[in-house]
């Protein structure tokens, strides 16, 4: 079985796309920060990581970028769930590193569509 | 809403049309529909009902027919008949027609413009590889209404996320809000016309490639085989028709054949 690691400090949204994400077939963890989420890689390495943008402690963009310098940590395929909807923000994290992004507010079909385009189902 | 009122809407889309709606579908038509009685400033339902029994103006009526065939779509629907495109169909005729042809494709009911751009999207992707290769794309549908919003290339945040790589819309969109308008290099790649199956279809030449997904399935059987007839003899002997998932050629018509290995997919015989 696959996994995820969904990161985000609403607890609301990380029972939603956790109920998404096992519909998918994947186990699933939680972290509610960046700081959460990269002693949580430390341990074990995710196949997969949903990840917010704005954390306290440590934001998703922070975490991603440490995440690509671990070893191991080019794995993790990365999508992006946030409210920032910039051209901008969008851009900042391809660069980083992210495979996908998505904009909330978000349903199961974009989840599915997107995990789908990036080859982890 | 009674059955005698429900058959002169069933009737007159079936006539205008050629659209097979049941009486399951009674529903969608007063949701559908109470825009139209309010742009045309008629009381109600019922008072449509009235008009359309008497001689009711055409823009009425098109607006109708407009609100009742309009279906939801989505960018890269499906993603298997994409794929099908760029590794097999295009590889296939450029292997039939030579390096610097000219591919021509028609999206026969394309909705809000998705499918469409999305191949010249995949065009604009392979590039490189399919050099020298001409494409051009026409897109109908029968909904004046939806073509305008096809042809303005405008989608909200939650359109351009169902399907679309964040790739593809970072390199082929433009930002304002929430609104995201496709550049014009990939909009002056697509001709749209507005266009009713059941018309003649001589107008538009022959084509290598044509899609009608998701639009059959809302006539009946004997329409079904009238409109594949007309496309066969308007597509050529090395083409590919590509249908919906739901979507069969089998006991409608002898004119295509599905191909092996390739579901959905459909060559002329």
């Amino acid at each position: 079985m696959k996994s995820c690691l969904v990161v985000d400090d609403s607890r609301v949204v990380r029972k939603v796309a956790r109920r998404i994400i096992e519909d998918l077939g994947f186990s699933c963890e939680e972290a509610e920060d960046g700081v959460k989420a990269y002693e949580a890689c430390q341990k074990a390495m995710p196949d997969s990581i949903l990840l917010d943008w704005n954390m306290p402690n440590m934001s998703g963009i922070e975490f991603l970028e440490k995440l690509r310098g671990m070893p191991g940590g080019d794995a993790p395929k990365v999508i992006f769930c946030t409210t920032e909807n910039d051209m901008a923000f969008i851009q900042r994290a391809l660069m980083a590193g992210a495979n996908e992004y998505i904009m909330k507010p978000f349903d199961g079909e974009i989840v599915a569509t997107k995990f789908s385009q990036i080859g982890l189902i | 809403m009674k059955p005698q009122d429900f058959d002169v809407y069933k009737n007159m889309l079936y006539a205008k049309s050629g659209y097979v709606i049941g009486i399951d579908k009674a529903y969608l038509l007063e949701s559908r529909l109470a825009p139209v009685i309010k742009k045309h400033g008629i009381e109600n339902m019922d008072m449509l009902t009235a008009k359309l029994r008497g001689a009711a103006p055409q823009a009425l009526i098109d607006d109708i027919v407009d609100a009742m065939t309009t279906n939801e779509t989505m960018f890269f629907r499906d993603q298997k008949p994409f794929d099908k495109f760029r590794d097999v169909i295009v590889p296939n005729i450029i292997k039939a027609k030579g390096a610097g042809c000219t591919i021509r494709i028609w999206s026969a009911a394309c909705s809000s413009g998705q499918e469409p751009y999305c191949l010249a999207m995949l065009m604009k992707e392979n590039a490189m590889k399919w050099a020298g290769v001409k494409f051009e794309i026409l897109a109908t549908d029968l909904s004046r209404e939806i073509l305008d919003q096809a042809r303005a290339g405008k989608y909200s945040q939650f359109e351009v996320q169902r399907g679309m790589p964040i790739m593809m819309l970072v390199k082929y969109f433009t930002q304002t809000g929430e609104t995201w308008t496709i550049k014009d290099d990939i909009k002056t790649m697509v001709q749209f016309k507005q266009f009713n199956l059941l018309d003649p279809m001589e107008q538009f030449g022959t084509f290598d490639v044509i899609f009608c997904r998701n639009v059959l399935i809302y006539f009946d059987q004997q329409t079904k085989g009238k409109i594949l007839e007309k496309m066969a003899k308007r597509i050529h002997k090395h083409g590919y028709l590509l249908l919906g998932g739901a979507e069969t050629v089998l006991g409608i018509t002898q004119s295509f054949k599905p191909l092996e290995g390739e579901r959905g997919v459909y060559a002329p015989v």
